[in-house]
């Protein structure tokens, strides 16, 4: 069972608390109603399935119920950090490179 | 026969006076408390004690630990308490043990099954795959039934378990598993620096190696000793928690690790205990892997004859049992240690007719200790064969390099040691990287991927001394990670004795090479020789997951514990490669066999999954109602009478409701609470209905959608107040539905000032329907005017009844004059009952969810997951009036415009009748336009809903269908129930009773 950190209880609290929510980082169309079919299929279907980093979104659903986002490798299936919704995407090419180790 | 004709007067650590009895295949014996199966049955001369997997031949004991591929019992306690597959080697014996073999019949010596082994040239790897292809019907009658029962283990147990297993979490600094030397090292260091420490082993006590190496000695005192005494100082700390009899099974991220203890399993009585297994989920800051090594045995032909056994093992079963494996026990190895084993031995007075070392140069020392001891020895020999069926009886031996004359040497016993292999499982399982190290052939840990270290023989530790020290520096390098405050007081520990752990040979030895038509054993469990591995290969399997699988090489229960280094030496010999260009196969969890009962814990049973029950389930179940479960809710299905079958009980609450009036228990509903000032503004968005304009007082059916336009949840929405809306959801959509609106107003439309609430469990829901809705429940109305003007159809009114609060809505989900009465869920009950005593004199009944569903599909009322199943838009199901015309922005707005969902021929929902008005089509059945087209057919649609309904006098259903609302009166033709032909069907609308001025529309 993986720990994870919420950003909004700054706590370590056991998996089973959280519910994972897809991707993170896909914004919803401002104007959604007036947007062309490829750019609502990127926005809906579209989805990365890297192997390595990932920016996803979690909910404390049996917490305090806010949904933040996380940087997770796929491959340990580490966190690397977590932070709230609304934060900008974290760059992280550390990271990246330290995920050597775990392949 | 003599009791016990095998234990040594003044040999072992057990006491003579503490004797057991126990059985073994009906057959009464007794050994001594401290016992395994196997060292009691060895003590009274059985090495015979099962047939092998695939060729049925006779085998025995092979190590004395966990890794014990051969030894597989049964164990039965009663019928309902019988484990099978026991390792003989790790069950600890207590009076009253009931063992018996397994996979033979009639008799463990006479065993039909053996004619595999002549049969053997056609079961060879990879047998599966050729000999049965053909015919495939012959698959499922003739060749799995015969392999099955050919080849197997034991047999589970068919009553339930009675025994309970219990789960706990487990947090410390330090988390140790094994408590060999190094283990103990480790723990003592780190336990003295003030960290918190948990220390498991799978033995009953602690020692590890030091069980067997009796020479060795610690501190000036015997290694054994030593190790019970730190255990017991260990056990005294206040921050350390010992745990034996517990198994490090898995490793998971983030340092989780899972240990299993066997709590009652060497108790005579189980129920002394209350629970038979722990499992424990340990996280830790730090682990220390001291899991030590294992013996592999060497491989050459008849390997596998009953007697023939690891040196370790025989020394432990000396040492620590005193027990003598035979009384004329031949000696072959490639290693060091089996040396020290058969001075043992003969110190024992056993005679040692040879010691037969495969390689060209041993050490001085040994030979010459050898020679003072008067052990005859041939340095660069091999033994070629054993002899012998039931028990070995002989060893050939010759020249390694196969020249020069073949002695056979009678024996009753052969002790082999190929070497070490270091126990890298736990470490694998973390994700840590393997390292080859070529000069003593072995993998060992490399690069860690999670807070850990290893140390001890896992580790690659050549002696006692060198695991000692590895594991002071294990625990030194978690101080200084975990920033401890204390110091050890231990910073080293003085030993003398012992042998080293190193020197190797993998894969076959002479004898068993290319081209020997023998039968070397590589996997005793799964009966893998060295020959099936070199045909693999030839055969054109290259990469070592391959030939793992065509050979089923480290496949069975014990996971290749000794075999899996032969394998891939054999494999890698083949194919010209080095060991580390061809890898190893995947650790994978569990490290020893793991009871369901373990993992499964209290879930199981009515703890399996909770259970919901309304504040007016008691009511129900006085009434008689037959229950239904909908998720975890128990709710009423229908409430038979004296006499009455389902059929006629849904037929008579359907009626009533109708004629007068029913009772139904809504309250598992989901509620959410909407609240704020952007309220309505946030449901005109998450709802394709608007919902600026909706009137205080006044309630709307809403659909709500994903983005992709699909139906997901539908409900019904009182306003309360300008900024404060009673939202109702499905039963089963509560909970995704609350979180569906958590996610877009936390996330999309954050700049909305509304509170989202559950109120699910706080409000009971009573819904009348019928007639006689408004005379039931206006008789205990206070403050509400009930009039149809005052109070119409789709509307809320707040107010009390039966003297507690209401949220009353007028509504109908049966197409009646209705209403639903939310009261408080304490209050729910009493409600229920004064408003059932107001009914039934009227000739009202309470109704269930089998006639509710009835009731709303008379009216075309839609169940959403029933009538959709997230393919359908609200155009799909007819509910196109429900997308709010002039609205700029809803979820699933653009979806909805998709070229797909905007084009024609999509399947719609429709009504149906069957042409006999008289047969109930099944649900789930397949629609077709003709049906003597060839199959396949080409299938139009299916029945999403289907009903007899008394009230319509035929039967109904809903489908969706192709171009549905355009076949109207069309002949179709749906499946007919078990296969058997066709109905024919007439599309029509949903609307199934002649439509009345009822007010009950979705408004």
């Amino acid at each position: 069972m993986l720990l994870i950190r919420c950003p909004y209880c700054q706590s370590d609290l056991p998996e089973l608390e959280f519910r994972h929510a897809g991707e993170a980082h896909i914004a919803r169309p401002e104007h959604i109603a007036d947007v062309d079919d490829a750019t609502f299929a990127h926005f809906f279907f579209y989805r990365d399935n890297p192997k390595g980093l990932t920016y996803e979104r979690w909910r404390h659903v049996h917490g305090c119920g806010r949904f933040f986002n996380a940087v997770r490798d796929t491959v340990s299936d580490k966190f690397v950090t977590t932070y709230k919704a609304g934060e900008p995407k974290p760059d992280l090419p550390a990271a990246a490179n330290a995920n050597e180790v775990a392949k | 026969m003599n009791s016990q004709p095998n234990r040594l007067v003044g040999k072992g650590r057990l006491t003579p006076a503490h004797k057991v009895r126990f059985t073994f295949d009906g057959k009464s014996m007794e050994g001594l408390a401290g016992d395994t199966l196997a060292s009691a049955l060895i003590a009274n001369d059985i090495h015979l004690v099962g047939r092998s997997f695939k060729y049925h031949r006779p085998r025995g004991i092979v190590t004395a630990g966990p890794e014990e591929p051969n030894a597989l019992v049964g164990i039965t306690r009663d019928k309902a308490r019988h484990v099978p597959n026991v390792r003989a080697t790790v069950q600890e014996l207590h009076d009253g043990l009931n063992a018996t073999s397994q996979n033979r019949w009639p008799s463990l010596a006479f065993d039909v099954g053996e004619v595999n082994d002549l049969a053997s040239p056609f079961l060879a790897a990879g047998f599966y795959y050729k000999t049965f292809m053909w015919p495939q019907a012959a698959w499922a009658k003739v060749y799995e039934p015969f392999i099955r029962h050919a080849a197997g283990l034991g047999t589970a147990p068919t009553e339930p378990d009675p025994d309970a297993y219990a789960s706990r979490y487990g947090h410390c600094d330090v988390l140790v598993c094994g408590a060999g030397a190094a283990g103990l090292s480790a723990a003592l260091v780190a336990a003295e620096a003030g960290l918190s420490v948990i220390i498991c082993d799978e033995n009953p006590k602690a020692g590890g190696a030091l069980r067997h190496e009796a020479d060795v000695m610690i501190e000036g005192i015997v290694g054994w000793d030593w190790a019970k005494a730190t255990l017991s100082r260990l056990a005294g700390l206040s921050n350390v928690r010992v745990l034996t009899r517990t198994t490090a099974f898995g490793y998971q991220a983030q340092n989780m690790v899972s240990l299993v203890e066997r709590v009652s399993e060497h108790l005579t009585d189980p129920s002394a205990t209350p629970v038979r297994e722990r499992l424990w989920q340990v996280r830790a800051r730090h682990v220390v892997m001291a899991t030590g090594a294992i013996e592999r045995h060497m491989v050459f032909a008849n390997n596998d004859r009953p007697g023939i056994m690891l040196a370790s093992a025989a020394r432990t079963y000396l040492n620590h049992y005193g027990v003598a494996v035979g009384r004329r026990v031949g000696v072959y190895t490639a290693n060091d240690s089996a040396w020290a084993a058969a001075f043992d031995l003969k110190a024992a007075g056993i005679d040692i007719p040879a010691i037969v070392d495969a390689r060209a140069d041993v050490p001085e020392a040994l030979v010459a200790k050898a020679a003072r001891l008067d052990i005859r020895v041939l340095v660069g020999h091999a033994v070629t064969a054993a002899g012998g069926k039931l028990r070995v009886s002989s060893m050939c031996v010759a020249r390694a390099d196969g020249t020069g004359e073949t002695e056979v040497i009678p024996v009753d016993a052969i002790i082999m040691s190929a070497g070490w292999t270091p126990s890298v499982h736990l470490f694998s399982q973390s994700r840590g990287k393997l390292r080859f190290e070529t000069e003593t052939q072995r993998f060992l840990p490399g690069q860690h991927a999670q807070d850990a270290s290893c140390a001890g023989a896992c580790n690659g530790a050549a002696d006692t001394a060198g695991a000692l020290s590895q594991g002071i520096a294990a625990a030194e390098a978690a101080i200084a990670a975990l920033n401890a405050k204390g110091k050890a007081s231990t910073t080293a520990l003085t030993t003398t004795g012992g042998t080293s752990w190193n020197g190797s040979l993998i894969g076959a030895a002479p004898g068993a090479e290319a081209g020997k038509v023998v039968k070397a054993f590589v996997d005793y469990q799964n009966d893998v020789t060295a020959k099936d591995i070199r045909l693999a290969v030839q055969e054109g399997m290259h990469s070592i997951e391959h030939v793992k699988r065509f050979t089923t090489n480290g496949m069975a229960t014990d996971q290749g514990k000794l075999s899996n280094m032969h394998g891939l030496a054999i494999a890698a010999e083949v194919l010209g490669k080095p060991i580390p260009e061809v890898g190893l196969t995947t650790f994978r969890q569990p490290y020893t066999p793991v009871t369901f009962g373990a993992i499964v814990g209290h879930a199981r049973g009515a703890l399996f999954d909770p259970t919901r029950r309304t504040p007016i389930h008691d009511a129900h179940v006085k009434a008689g109602a037959v229950f239904e479960d909908v998720g975890q809710w128990k709710r009423p299905w229908y409430y038979p009478r004296a006499g009455e079958d389902m059929h006629g009980a849904v037929n008579r609450e359907c009626v009533t409701v109708r004629k007068t009036a029913g009772l139904f228990d809504a309250s598992t509903l989901g509620k959410i609470e909407v609240v704020g000032p952007d309220a309505a503004a946030f449901l005109d968005l998450i709802y394709t209905n608007p919902f600026m304009k909706l009137g205080v007082g006044r309630l709307r059916y809403g659909i709500m959608c994903r983005e992709d336009g699909f139906i997901y949840d539908d409900g019904v929405v009182g306003r309360l107040a300008e900024d404060r809306f009673h939202v109702t959801t499905t039963t089963g959509g509560a909970a995704r539905v609350l979180n569906h609106m958590e996610d877009y107003l936390q996330t999309e439309f954050p700049h909305l000032d509304v509170w989202l609430t559950s109120v699910s469990e706080q409000w009971a829901v009573i819904a009348v329907q019928g007639p006689q809705a408004a005379a039931i429940v206006g008789a205990h109305v206070d403050g509400i005017d009930m009039s149809a003007d005052a109070f119409p159809m789709m509307s809320v009114r707040e107010g009390r009844i039966c003297g507690v609060p209401t949220r009353l809505f007028r509504m109908s989900f049966a197409g009646e004059d209705g209403f639903e009465v939310n009261v408080p869920a304490d209050h729910g009950r009493a409600v229920w009952d004064a408003l059932m005593a107001t009914a039934e004199p009227l000739g009202a009944c309470a109704y269930g969810t089998e006639a509710m569903h009835v009731l709303r599909a008379e009216k075309g009322f839609i169940i959403v997951g029933q009538d959709t199943d997230g393919t359908v838009t609200p155009q799909d199901a007819g509910l196109a009036w429900a997308i709010g015309k002039n609205k700029t922005d809803f979820v699933g707005i653009r979806g909805l415009k998709r070229p797909d969902l905007m084009a024609s021929g999509r399947r719609q929902l429709v009504g149906l009748m069957s042409a006999d008005g008289s047969t109930v089509l099944e649900e789930g059945a397949q629609l077709v336009a003709d049906p003597n087209q060839k199959v396949p057919m080409t299938m139009i649609g299916w029945v999403t809903s289907s009903y007899w309904s008394d009230n319509a006098g035929m039967p109904i259903a809903m489908a969706l269908l192709e171009n549905g609302f355009a076949r109207t009166g069309e002949k179709l033709y749906a499946s007919a129930a078990g296969g058997a032909g066709f109905v024919e069907v007439i599309v029509r609308d949903t609307q199934f009773l002649p439509t009345q001025k009822t007010g009950a529309d979705h408004g």
